[in-house]
């Protein structure tokens, strides 16, 4: 059997060594912060304008969490990428030639590339977290006050898990533009546009990135939203079961098709 | 050693592969030709456990692939140039595969030297040309030392000193005791490359067997015969039982007979020979004499393009035996 | 008829094509042959005008292809098999290409039924394979029904009966008395298709003659003879004899000779005068492939200085020793032994490679992985094990001997006068 710290090794030399990881983890990071930054911002200028009912809401935390949305996206492209440029490049071959233990070779390439996607998640969701506090002055609130900490880990773990959510599903579909084709549209809008649905919206805050972003609102019906029926850390089991799903389904294929 | 044993691949309908068994030998560099859709790179890629076989099953020294431990000691593959990440260097991508299959870093650049690519070593191989990259693919395969390689049209946009270079090192790689298996639709090459012949078509063995047997089964043979005292040997021929053609050039030909035999006759009935060879037929023809079945994509032309085979024009490549060639 | 004059072209500072001059008549196929970045795409995308000459002119049928009337029409051009947008159909592509020219539709049918693609007319390009790709930019070029047609490398990725049907078609064409212009990688393709060759290196103009001159000067012929094995003693009386007469004798590792400076009847003549029968005595003329090795590595020689040699030797005597390889594939081109190649896209005689014997001896010894497998090198260093078989040993044997002596093919005139001889005697 392959030795899994060479195989670990060897996918840590594959991610390093393409542009694309660079790029697309720095415009997660960037367009998370700077658009929370800027979001937190604007709230700050503009709070007394806000309704009643949302100022009473008012979650500093989520608010520096704003620039997920975008940055999410870059997340997906990043999970996408790490899995999808082996099948565009014809690299598939050569990997599973040289590591023919295909469940060895998936779930090392997707522990590699979910670590540094969790990593870049936690620092994206703390800077974000703290410029975010500052752009908000007096409404801001502190890491000490209570579930705060959560949701700032929540936001880190959430970036790690669509990144792994994507590879789930670029490596059941085995391609990265139709990944990406399927993916971007269902995070950015369809997910998006169904959860403020009224009927829709039952089905939609089970979707993964619905559930999971539940971790990041400190007060659950945050600016004014709907209680979900699920506590954060349940929301972020249900995303976790997504991933899990999309993970065995990748894994499932890749083990019956032909590379 | 390579031992394919009752290979089958069937894609929906359409069966690619077809029971499929045959060994590939250490020691020699073993030839495996098909017409295009023959099922070449199916067999080539189920061998490396990349596609999975609907039955049968190939062993890598009596093992399955999956079971090798660092299949790229064991294995080296070229199968497609291009099977690189573009945007990685030459360099990482080697990395990458040696570091999966603990290969010492040092090695990467030995191969990258064997290949001639250290001074573009540091480039992103999507800049590469198709020679380059088929370059990069050779280096892959020989990374692992291994003691099988397999070549998928390894010549494959190569310029005339690279084409030169792979097909020594295959002979040098086979003479050290390696199982060379490569594949080629260029029968020239082959002819001068390859000791051992396996050929499918339709998915199915056709041959299994040596190059000269190969061609000896498959075309006509003969002695060609020029002399001075043409009468003479003529008569001479003809008391002896042997079949002569008289060629448009002059030259006698002799079929089923061997120079010997007619340089003794020569000799006894005291003809002065100009020219005495035994001529053989180009691989190219007896391939297409063999396969002239199962071809996916006929062309049609005005010309006669029938793949006749008979070594009435064989290329000199191989009809080295005589002078037929260019200006024939 | 192409007619190029001076035609120069830089990149830069880089100098792709300098100063080159042919000629590519009508009524035969002529090969263009180049290593790697010798310009030869450079001047075939010239040729047709995609790029702009830096100095002098190329024309094809009198006209600039610029100027042509009708361009389509008058020249076809197989350039890059995935020049072809991969979502239309085969048949809209060529139909798209003839109704930019004029060309009737029927015709479209006709050139997809001449390159055999008729049943896959209507499906998308992009799932061509290599192959099928060729075919469809062979119907492109052949289209117009023009009188000039260039290809570059046009068996790409075509099967065996793929590859002959091409050769057929070009015979066919220039016999038709178009003008037909071929580059091509594979020798062995070029000594059967093309009967005019035209050589660049480096940009310039190496050699602008018949294939069979071209085989001539690059390259020794010579005759195979074997006297009868049952005869004792009759081999060393014919190389005594073949000695005196003034030629050179070979041994070849089955036991026949290898003469050369002799032609066939003078050898006939000398066995019979020295009372030895013969049971073969075959004239053989070098592979185009060795003419161009040789030719293509003499032009680096005056070009270069000291330790050019970018792994690329000569051609060897043949026979040194008496170890040469007899494969059982007769003409054994030159053997360089494990070399490494130049660096590709770049000139390979500008490189600084080692010459070729050194270059697997500077190689560390290695195989880390694996220890009961020989270093993967160990064969050009030294003769290969004695398990090995005939072709490593000789290849090393051989590579050894030319870097001892490089052999100078002008320093025997004799043998090429002689050689001239024999292939018109073979005649």
């Amino acid at each position: 059997m392959a030795s899994v710290p060479a195989v670990l090794q060897s996918e840590w030399t594959k991610i390093r060594t393409v542009a694309s990881t660079i790029w697309t983890l720095a415009i997660a990071f960037l367009v998370t912060v700077a658009m929370g930054f800027a979001l937190s911002l604007l709230f700050s200028t503009t709070f007394d304008d806000l309704s009643e009912a949302e100022r009473t809401t008012f979650d500093p935390t989520f608010v520096s969490f704003s620039g997920m949305i975008l940055g999410q996206l870059a997340m997906v492209v990043f999970g996408v990428l790490v899995v999808g440029s082996e099948y565009s490049s014809g690299m598939i071959r050569t990997s599973l030639a040289a590591v023919p233990q295909r469940g060895t070779f998936i779930f090392s390439k997707i522990f590699v590339a979910g670590m540094l996607a969790l990593i870049v998640g936690f620092i994206t969701g703390f800077v974000s977290f703290f410029l975010g506090q500052a752009a908000l002055g007096d409404h801001g609130t502190t890491i000490g006050e209570p579930h705060v900490l959560r949701a700032v880990i929540g936001s880190g773990l959430y970036m790690g898990l669509i990144a792994l959510f994507s590879m789930g599903v670029a490596t059941m579909l085995r391609s990265s533009m139709l990944s990406l084709g399927i993916l971007m549209p269902f995070f950015f809008l369809v997910s998006q546009i169904l959860a403020s649905v009224p009927k829709a919206k039952d089905v939609a805050q089970y979707f993964p990135d619905q559930a999971g972003a539940k971790i990041m609102q400190v007060i659950p019906d945050a600016l004014n939203s709907d209680r979900a029926p699920y506590s954060p850390w349940e929301g972020m089991g249900i995303m976790a079961l997504w991933v899990v799903a999309a993970l065995i389904g990748g894994y499932l294929v890749l083990k019956k098709r032909d590379a | 050693m390579i031992e394919v044993e009752g290979l089958t691949k069937r894609f929906g309908k359409k069966i690619a592969v077809d029971h499929l068994s045959f060994q590939v030998r250490p020691g020699v560099v073993t030839g495996f030709l098909g017409p295009n859709g023959a099922g070449k790179s199916t067999t080539m890629r189920m061998m490396l456990d990349l596609d999975i076989p609907t039955g049968g099953s190939v062993r890598i020294d009596g093992k399955h692939y999956r079971e090798l431990e660092e299949p790229v000691k064991y294995i080296g593959a070229l199968l497609d140039a291009k099977a690189m990440h573009g945007g990685r260097s030459a360099y990482n991508n080697l990395l990458c595969l040696a570091q999966s299959n603990r290969i010492p870093v040092s090695r990467v650049n030995e191969v990258l030297d064997t290949v001639g690519l250290t001074a573009v070593a540091k480039q992103k191989s999507k800049g590469f040309s198709l020679g380059m990259g088929q370059r990069l693919g050779i280096a892959a395969a020989l990374l692992g030392d291994p003691e099988i390689l397999m070549f998928d049209e390894p010549v494959n946009g190569l310029d005339p000193e690279g084409i030169h270079w792979i097909r020594n090192l295959m002979k040098t790689l086979a003479g050290q005791g390696r199982t060379i298996f490569v594949s080629s639709h260029l029968m020239s090459e082959m002819a001068l490359t390859a000791e051992h012949l396996i050929v499918i078509g339709q998915g199915k063995l056709l041959a299994n067997t040596s190059m000269a047997d190969f061609i000896q089964q498959n075309s006509r043979s003969f002695v060609r015969l020029r002399s001075p005292q043409r009468e003479q040997m003529l008569d001479a021929l003809s008391e002896g039982g042997f079949t002569v053609v008289e060629a448009d050039d002059g030259t006698l030909e002799i079929d089923g007979s061997s120079s010997e035999e007619i340089g003794e006759l020569a000799a006894r009935h005291n003809v002065v020979l100009h020219e005495l060879s035994s001529q053989r037929a180009s691989l190219e023809d007896a391939f297409m004499q063999m396969t002239a079945e199962s071809v996916e994509y006929h062309a049609h032309s005005g010309g006669g393009t029938a793949p006749t085979g008979g070594p009435a024009a064989p290329g000199p490549q191989w009809g080295q035996h005589g002078d037929k060639g260019k200006g024939a | 008829m192409i007619e190029a004059v001076g035609l120069t072209k830089r990149y830069g500072a880089k100098t792709a094509v300098y100063n080159l001059s042919f000629q590519v008549r009508p009524g035969t196929v002529t090969g263009f042959l180049g290593p790697n970045g010798s310009g030869k795409s450079t001047t075939m995308r010239m040729i047709l005008g995609l790029d702009q000459p830096t100095a002098g002119h190329v024309t094809v049928g009198g006209h600039p292809f610029r100027e042509l009337p009708n361009a389509p029409r008058q020249v076809g051009a197989l350039l890059d098999a995935k020049a072809v947008h991969g979502g239309r159909s085969a048949r809209n592509h060529l139909l798209s290409l003839a109704q930019l020219s004029g060309i009737p539709a029927a015709r479209v049918d006709e050139v997809l039924g001449v390159v055999g693609l008729q049943e896959v007319a209507r499906r998308r390009s992009s799932g061509f394979s290599l192959g099928m790709g060729q075919r469809l930019g062979i119907a492109a070029a052949l289209l117009g029904d023009p009188q000039v047609l260039l290809f570059d490398e046009p068996v790409n990725g075509l099967d065996p009966e793929g590859i002959l049907w091409v050769r057929n078609l070009m015979k066919q064409l220039a016999s038709e008395g178009r003008t037909v212009f071929v580059s091509s990688h594979l020798m062995s393709e070029m000594a059967v298709t093309a009967e005019h060759l035209i050589v660049i290196g480096r940009g310039q103009l190496l050699s602008d003659m018949s294939v069979r001159d071209f085989i001539s000067h690059n390259s020794a012929d010579f005759a195979r003879v074997r006297p009868a094995d049952t005869d004792p003693g009759a081999r060393e009386k014919l190389v005594a004899a073949l000695g005196e007469a003034g030629g050179q004798v070979l041994s070849e590792r089955d036991g026949a000779l290898r003469v050369t400076g002799l032609p066939l009847p003078r050898i006939s003549d000398l066995a019979h005068e020295s009372d030895v029968r013969l049971w073969e005595l075959s004239p053989h003329q070098a592979s185009l492939e060795e003419a161009y090795m040789r030719l293509t590595q003499n032009a680096v020689d005056y070009r270069s200085t000291a330790d050019q040699l970018a792994g690329f030797a000569p051609p060897p005597q043949p026979g040194y020793g008496g170890q040469l390889y007899e494969p059982p594939v007769v003409p054994e081109v030159p053997t360089q032994g494990w070399y490494a190649p130049p660096p590709p896209g770049e000139n390979p005689y500008a490189s600084d490679g080692p010459p070729p014997a050194q270059a697997p001896a500077q190689a560390p010894a290695q195989a880390p992985v694996a220890p009961p497998v020989p270093p993967l090198k160990a064969a050009a260093t030294a003769p290969a094990p004695v398990t090995a078989g005939p072709a490593p040993a000789s290849a090393a044997d051989l590579v050894k001997h030319v870097s001892d002596e490089k052999p100078d093919r002008t320093a025997k005139p004799d043998e090429s006068d002689a050689k001239t001889e024999t292939t018109e005697d073979a005649r």
